[in-house]
């Protein structure tokens, strides 16, 4: 017991008590100048805003995808099974490069793109990209053990009731995955926001247009300004915080509304 | 003139029983139309196979786009195999490291009540909901020059940042969940009872522990080890850093592959990439395998 | 309305779900579809309801094809067993749900779906669950709601898979007489599925008894308790005591013994003899076509069962009325007031 808590507190709870101290150290006057610098806000603008919109299409497609996998049969659905899993395992320095270079203008999908007037790498477009790769997993994953739950008499029932197929699948199915879709949402949003190495290659990674909050702090500690990158980093974990507080709290209101039989 | 009667039964009957398959089809209340499967399975593939599968081929296919003699000289560079024996180490010491503290905390987790118990779960969760950077940052800030230990460290002439020790440390930061989120639900769901049994038959806690626990984990601490393994030896942002990039010296895999990324030695840092990405593939078949272990496993356990 | 059923056979792989089964049910009737499990019954219900599809024969509802619709179209009302009542929505909008999801040009408006589902809600008395979850309910209730549900959208015929199986017993009784009395009331032709004869002979106008997929007798509750057709369903239906006979030159052979009874018209061989444990009228020994001793008494209700050795080999047991008491050891003769025998 004792050695577990002392191992924890050695290895979590005193580095981000330095982190949270550090920035205490800050006057808020400091902190909030330090916040709304332009290159600050537009770093913050950038990870959370592109993070939202890849997080969306994640939700998308990523419903498409589960869905596919669960209900469906086609050859080969066990080997994209497992394939969902890859952003999950594949270093992010790899998928940094590997994305940059199939989507640079002389890459395999840039080019094309180039062709058609859309610049991918070294864009902001290129961290959408990114971002959302490592977004795949967390909504199917999230999703597929209820769908795979799912009672089949239930679609049955509102059939016999009269129900479309796309009734059934909007009033009675959808509202189901309803928790597990906002989850898949919010786990992907959290990851999106705070990623670095799958991004910053094909990030432009100009100031104030295609420099994610991640990298900013990485420069600001290269310039030794520790205050500034810890504020950053502080404003960053209490939203990851909060995220994950309301994740956890709509995790349990579709338990108490949906209880397992 | 029965011949015919007979043909036009059988006739009917097959008939009647396409009939009946086709509007069995037609009429599933379980599945859409076939031309809506058709959209939403070319949907996924598409959308996979430009996001993932393409990927994973441009790594492969920029490595050996010089030729195989090319991407074995690469790797027996130098500062390639630095950086190979830098990330085996580092892997090593937190994989090591985290399994047993994992396992301490799963059993504490699984076997005890105590206050605070909740609190030690979503610690333990943090440095997984955390940007690697900031994991990195904390480190800086605690062990750095202008940190809180810096000025002790430079007065004992211990070297953490810009060493081997501190991007171990930071390493065995960020994989710190792995084995105990792997351990913790297994040791619940498995419950006390056994343990009880070896105890009041007379078997120490230490016992109890190797004979007992152990072995009904022992697909768990695998599957723990496994995924720890593979994000040491994969972490970028948080070693990044902590590492000052010294050539050499302190990069692992995923810091020589931005080195030599960012100086257009494309081959080089491709073939270094296969590594990780075939270390990404084998983790992959080994947890599916050792999934459906886990579950055969539940599955005894329900009987 | 009618329903006709001509000839259906559904196969699962080799399995033999449906064997060619007929079937006329009359309008306004509450018809039993009553067997063991793997009997064919619900497979039935379900190709009924459009749910599934026999691999050949014909169903129609009122003389026409009903096989050209599916469930949707068909406008059938079926529970399930095990309610599949909509979670995420409240006890109003599940049972509003038919009526909400018609499409525009029939769909009532507000005001008429909301007086709609009351009026349901108050038909199964439990309209002060309105704004309550299925899983705030108990089994009971929600097999109630599944009831409304179901009638709300006015359906031809009701279909109810097993309605009391998931139900404690003394819950099962009450919603059993419920159930005939709400059909009172309603007159809508209804089938329900069920193992439990007891519920079957119960609360049916008439009982279909299924086994491997055929059916073997259809009849009234008494039809199908008083004559019989087959010996399953004389075994299936009530408590029965089978004693193997031979019959040979124009006599009954329980093992060595001789019984008492007509051999007229019985073919020869191997037979069995069917008779209920309360029809086995005891007298004195050698009045009646049996004789046997007493091995043990007990009351149970409002009879007196008795274990009886047969002189002629077999154990039985009997139930005789309380008024002559039976006491170990007696010797008795036994006389079936009614039986049956069956070949094989």
């Amino acid at each position: 017991m004792g050695l577990t808590l002392s191992w924890l507190s050695v290895i979590i709870l005193i580095p981000l008590a330095g982190l949270f101290l550090r920035s205490l150290e800050l006057s808020p006057e400091q902190f909030w100048n330090i916040l709304s610098s332009r290159r600050t806000l537009n770093a913050l603008r950038v990870s959370f805003g592109l993070a939202f919109a890849a997080a969306c299409v994640n939700l998308v497609m990523g419903s498409i995808i589960v869905w596919a996998l669960v209900r469906y049969r086609f050859p080969g659905r066990r080997i994209f099974d497992a394939i969902v899993d890859v952003p999950f395992a594949l270093p992010t320095a790899v998928a940094g490069v590997a994305l940059t270079a199939l989507f640079a203008e002389k890459g395999w999908l840039g080019a094309p793109l180039a062709a058609l007037g859309l610049k991918v790498a070294f864009t902001p477009v290129g961290i959408f990209v990114a971002m959302i790769f490592i977004g795949i997993p967390f909504v199917v994953r999230t999703v597929q053990p209820v769908l795979q739950d799912l009672d089949p008499e239930i679609e049955e029932a509102a059939g016999s009731l009269g129900a479309s197929r796309l009734q059934t699948i909007v009033r009675v199915i959808l509202p189901s995955l309803a928790p597990a879709l906002l989850t898949g949402l919010a786990l992907a949003f959290a990851r999106a926001v705070g990623e670095y190495g799958s991004v910053i290659f094909i990030a432009g990674n100009l100031p104030n247009v295609s420099e994610i909050a991640p990298l900013l702090i990485v420069i600001r500690l290269s310039e030794f300004r520790y205050a500034d990158a810890t504020a950053i980093a502080v404003v960053m974990l209490v939203v990851s915080f909060v995220i994950i507080f309301a994740v956890n709290r709509l995790q349990r209101w579709a338990q108490s509304r949906i209880p397992a039989r | 003139m029965t011949m015919q009667i007979a043909d036009s039964v059988s006739l009917s009957a097959s008939d009647s029983q396409a009939r009946a398959h086709a509007a069995a089809a037609r009429n599933n209340l379980r599945t859409e139309p076939r031309a809506v499967r058709i959209v939403i399975i070319t949907l996924a593939l598409l959308f996979l196979t430009v996001f993932v599968v393409l990927p994973l081929v441009v790594v492969f296919a920029q490595a050996f786009s010089r030729g195989i003699l090319a991407y074995f000289a690469a790797l027996a560079e130098p500062e390639a195999m630095a950086a190979i024996k830098l990330t085996l180490i580092v892997a090593a010491i937190s994989v090591g490291l985290n399994l047993v503290f994992g396992l301490v905390a799963a059993w504490a987790i699984a076997k005890f009540e105590f206050p605070g118990k909740t609190f030690l779960i979503t610690l333990i969760d943090l440095p997984f909901s955390v940007s690697p950077v900031i994991s990195g940052l904390v480190f800086v800030l605690l062990f750095g020059a202008q940190g809180y230990f810096g000025s002790w460290l430079r007065e004992h002439d211990i070297q953490i940042l810009f060493a081997v020790p501190g991007i171990a440390l930071a390493t065995t930061f960020v994989t710190f969940p792995f084995v105990a989120r792997a351990l913790i639900p297994l040791m619940q769901e498995q419950g006390t009872q056994e343990e009880e049994a070896a105890i009041s038959l007379g078997a120490s806690g230490l016992q109890t522990f190797f004979r007992v626990t152990l072995p009904n984990i022992k697909w768990g601490v695998l599957y723990g080890v496994l995924l720890c393994n593979a994000r040491a030896m994969g972490e970028f942002g948080a070693v990044s850093v902590v590492s000052g990039h010294i050539r050499g010296e302190t990069n692992t895999m995923p810091l020589l592959v931005e080195i030599l990324y960012n100086e257009y030695q494309f081959v080089a840092a491709f073939a270094i990439a296969s590594l990780l990405a075939m270390l990404a593939l084998i983790t992959l078949i080994a947890k599916t395998i050792l999934e459906r272990h886990l579950d055969e496993g539940q599955d005894a356990s329900d009987h | 309305m009618t329903i006709e059923v001509k000839n259906l056979v559904k196969k699962f792989g080799s399995f033999a779900a449906l064997d060619g089964v007929d079937l006329k049910v009359n309008d306004g009737e509450l018809l039993a579809l009553l067997g063991p499990s793997g009997s064919g019954k619900t497979t039935l219900l379900r190709i009924i309801a459009g749910l599934d599809w026999p691999d050949s024969g014909e169903v129609s509802f009122n003389g026409e094809d009903a096989l050209a619709q599916g469930a949707r179209e068909r406008h059938v009302g079926f529970v399930f067993q095990h309610y599949a009542l909509f979670r995420h929505m409240t006890v109003f909008e599940n049972v509003a749900f038919g009526l909400r999801v018609q499409p525009r040009a029939v769909r009532k408006d507000e005001a008429a779906i909301r007086s709609r589902v009351k009026e349901l809600l108050d038909l199964v008395q439990l309209d002060w669950l309105a704004d309550r979850y299925p899983s705030q309910l108990s089994g009971g209730q929600r097999q109630r709601i599944a009831l409304a549900r179901a009638l709300a959208i006015e359906p031809r015929i009701l279909l109810l898979d097993e309605p009391f199986g998931a139900l404690d017993a003394k819950v099962r009784k009450e919603l059993r007489k419920w159930l005939r009395s709400l059909h009172h009331e309603i007159h809508v032709t209804s089938i329900f599925v069920t193992h439990d004869q007891e519920e079957a002979l119960e609360v049916a106008n008439r009982v279909v008894v299924m086994d491997k997929g055929r059916i073997e007798q259809i009849g009234s509750p008494d039809d199908v308790y008083d004559n019989p057709a087959t010996a399953f369903v004389h075994g299936f239906i009530g408590e029965s005591i089978v004693l193997p006979i031979q019959i040979g030159d124009g006599a009954i052979r329980l093992g060595d013994r001789q019984l008492d009874l007509a051999a007229d018209g019985l073919a020869p061989g191997a037979s069995k003899l069917f008779v209920r444990r309360h029809d086995m009228l005891v007298g004195p020994p050698g009045s009646g076509a049996f004789e046997g001793a007493v091995q043990h008494v007990r009351n149970f209700g409002p009879v007196q069962r008795a274990e009886v050795a047969l002189s002629g080999g077999e154990t039985i047991e009997i139930d005789a009325p309380r008024d002559k008491e039976l006491r170990a050891g007696d010797t008795i003769g036994l006389n079936p007031r009614r039986y049956r025998i069956f070949a094989g």
